[in-house]
């Protein structure tokens, strides 16, 4: 019988043997190139586009493989995905879609690999703007991805509604209270029309303090982030003169009642079915808007075009530059475990040369991040609001990119769901919002309240 | 005795296989997220781990936020799993006791259904069904009482989701139960002029509490560690008004980055689980479990 017990302990280290093997045979070769993306929804040009250049790729490169490694999942879940792909040697990417505003926290992290010796020797850099040579720069000074095109945002604006309610177009307001007035005409001319959408609160997530706080928040003089001292600015008067504003809007009735406003769907709601029914006068939004409505668009609208149109965020007061917009946007980054660096490199230069960022920057709706894309005709001709949205980026501002920034963004929201929902002061919401930052960030010693 | 037992090693032998599969995928993540609740391990954003003993705890015992999570757990578990599926699972299976083949078939045909969709989609259904532009409203629209539920009444409305949908076990639990109470006792019981109230109490709960334990610790469980339904309704909001532990624990773990934070809070769930099952058992006297 003692065989018995021999062959049962043999099948077991047999079988915890081949799991073993089976989790390290996932790791790449140095003749495979692994690259990690997103696609998810209507997102689907980045992967059309990869496929493409993984055959250009692989015939430049005779003995090269590409593997094609699409993320199905929504934004937030995306970053978690990768986060947990990256944190295993094995199962880390050579190549990555990287959000800026997380490359940072990534390099903290041990993700992500510097690219500056090879960026050196890239002709084509020269070709990448200044901003955007900045946007994968991290503290350490150096650069951990090449871009592939940004955004901009910036206000819609119905142009038939304005004409009903009086209202010249094309319009370009000077100040928030210009914005404010505007809206306040267009209540009292037209009767269930929101006359302005601003996202704010939890239920738009990021989008409520980035494409509505920020967008207030940074056309003051204050910002969220003291990059000389390195600390996050609290309790700054722009800070609490943005929160009056929400106020403002949700007191006076000019922004969407609360409790549409905070469903997590409305977002969706905004883009695919109130502005094409002509049902919000004003929305303050992303340059990515119109992707919504055209032919291969999840909604199509051709009229949007004609129907809408667009003005740049002023500042507060309309202190120069006169307006002010928020940018984000996407690189492509090495991975700091990935066995062949040059030849994930050529990857990314590949998809990222003249020609390919053309053809995404176009089928994405980005802003071109590349001087020879921008300058394009036909890049330029490729939608109406592009030039605008383009424009936009000499004025524009980033997020502050660091781990604490979820917390703090989670901390803007609350305070605008509190106010927007008469459950505290700007005072008083700016108060909680000190004590939440404070914590998130490291105490006392990380936070400036200079104005 | 010619089939004696086999050698004791050969009996453990045989065991080994299902052992190290147990230990690999059933212990290992538990001693994993046990160790990492003293942790500082965060999904990014840093790339060591410290070991900080129980300092997620005290900030856990500070953090007002966990505390309110933990009160919408509870209201949540109390409301949805303890009064609503098990009371209603037990009437149920109660009145159907005794009824015609096609009411049987008719009625629990209707209540699994609920219980055989999957979570995303009965959440999805329950959201359509009660937003501003659902069909809810559109019948109070009539009275003027239009509405977002999700809004106004968020746990009230994620309970009775989480009711509709997790009756149907309880149910199904209870009508197995009440097939093995002997009718004669019941027969016995009002010939001696108990009333149907003095029947359920005195002769049908006593016959079924083993089963009433074992339904409670398994509805509590599940409905402690629910997720999707209440993400998939609410997100957690408005604000945090309906954000329970599991919520407020993903948001930290994987929003916030800080899954140290999130596994010492999933330690603290488990323990509660535990307290509940204590109270069950004591609670019904099941000597004999």
């Amino acid at each position: 019988m003692r065989h018995r017990f021999i062959l049962a302990a043999l099948s077991a280290l047999a079988l915890t043997a081949s799991a073993a093997c089976g989790s390290s045979s996932g790791g790449a070769t140095s003749k495979t190139i692994t690259i990690a993306y997103q696609k998810f929804g209507t997102f689907l040009q980045l992967d059309n586009q990869l496929k493409t250049v993984k055959t250009e790729y692989e015939s430049a490169h005779p003995g090269y493989k590409v593997n094609l490694e699409p993320i199905e999942a929504p934004e937030n879940d995306y970053y978690t995905k990768l986060s947990l792909m990256n944190r295993s040697a094995k199962t880390a990417p050579d190549v990555m879609y990287e959000d800026t505003f997380l490359v940072n926290t990534d390099i903290q992290a041990g993700f992500l690999a510097p690219l500056d010796d090879m960026l050196q020797k890239w002709p084509d850099w020269s070709q990448f703007t200044d901003a955007a040579k900045n946007a994968a720069k991290a503290q350490d000074g150096k650069t951990y991805g090449v871009p592939m095109g940004t955004d901009t945002r910036a206000l819609w604006y119905n142009k038939d509604l304005f004409k009903k309610a009086g209202i010249a177009v094309p319009w370009q307001p000077t100040s928030w209270n210009d914005v404010l007035a505007t809206a306040r005409t267009l209540k009292q001319k037209l009767p269930g029309v929101t006359p302005l959408n601003v996202y704010s609160g939890k239920g738009a997530g990021e989008g409520s303090t980035m494409q509505g706080f920020e967008m207030l928040l940074y056309g003051t003089h204050n910002t969220l982030y003291d990059d000389t001292s390195k600390k996050w600015v609290v309790a700054s008067p722009g800070f609490n003169d943005s929160l009056n504003f929400i106020k403002t809007i949700f007191d006076e009735k000019l922004a969407p009642s609360a409790q549409d406003a905070l469903d997590p769907n409305w977002g969706t709601k905004v883009s695919s079915e109130l502005l094409p029914s002509n049902k919000i006068a004003i929305n303050l939004d992303g340059s990515w808007l119109s992707s919504t409505w055209i032919s291969t668009g999840s909604k199509p609208w051709p009229q949007w075009s004609t129907v809408l149109g667009t003005a740049a965020m002023p500042t507060q007061n309309g202190e120069a530059p006169g307006k002010t917009s928020m940018s984000g946007g996407w690189v492509l980054s090495v991975g700091s475990h990935s066995k062949n660096k040059q030849a994930a490199f050529d990857l990314v230069t590949t998809m990222l040369n003249q020609k390919n960022s053309l053809a995404y920057d176009i089928g994405a709706g980005q802003i071109a991040e590349r001087n020879d894309v921008a300058a394009d005709p036909q890049y330029l001709n490729s939608n109406p609001t592009l030039k605008f949205f383009t424009d936009l980026v000499q004025s524009t501002h980033f997020r502050p990119a660091y781990p604490a920034y979820p917390q703090v963004s989670d901390a803007v929201q609350v305070a605008m769901e509190s106010v927007m929902t008469d459950q505290a002061s700007p005072t008083a919401a700016g108060k909680t919002f000190v004590d939440s930052v404070k914590s998130a960030v490291g105490g006392d010693s990380q936070v400036t309240t200079a104005s | 005795m010619t089939t004696t037992t086999a050698p004791r090693a050969a009996r453990i032998g045989a065991f080994v296989p299902a052992l190290v599969l147990l230990g690999v995928f059933f212990a290992g993540p538990l001693l994993w997220s046990f160790y990492s609740a003293f942790t500082n391990v965060a999904l990014t954003g840093s790339a060591k781990i410290d070991f900080v003993g129980v300092d997620n705890f005290t900030t856990m015992f500070h953090d007002t936020q966990f505390w309110n999570s933990l009160w919408l757990t509870l209201v949540f578990v109390v409301g949805s799993a303890v009064i609503g599926q098990n009371t209603l699972g037990l009437l149920i299976a109660l009145l159907m006791r005794g009824r015609g083949r096609l009411t049987r078939g008719v009625v629990s045909g209707l209540v699994i259904a609920a219980w055989t969709v999957p979570e995303t989609v009965a959440a999805f259904c329950w959201y359509s069904y009660l937003n501003r532009d659902g069909t809810l409203n559109g019948i109070l629209g009539w009275f003027g009482l239009s509405q977002n539920w999700l809004y106004t009444t968020p746990m009230l409305a994620v309970i009775l989701a989480n009711v509709w949908r997790g009756t149907a076990f309880s149910m199904l639990v209870y009508q197995a139960a009440l097939n093995d109470v002997p009718p004669e006792l019941q027969e016995a019981a009002a010939v001696d002029g108990a009333s149907a109230w003095q029947r359920l109490r005195r002769v049908t709960l006593p016959l079924i509490r083993r089963s009433v334990v074992t339904n409670l610790m398994l509805i509590t469980l599940q409905t402690l560690a629910a997720f999707g339904l209440i993400y998939v309704m609410t997100k957690g909001g408005p604000g945090n008004k309906s954000s329970t532990t599991p919520i407020y624990m993903y948001q930290e773990s994987f929003q916030f980055y800080k899954l140290g934070y999130g596994t010492a809070m999933a330690l603290v769930l488990l323990v509660i689980g535990a307290i509940f099952s204590l109270i069950y058992v004591r609670l019904i006297k099941v000597d004999d479990l």
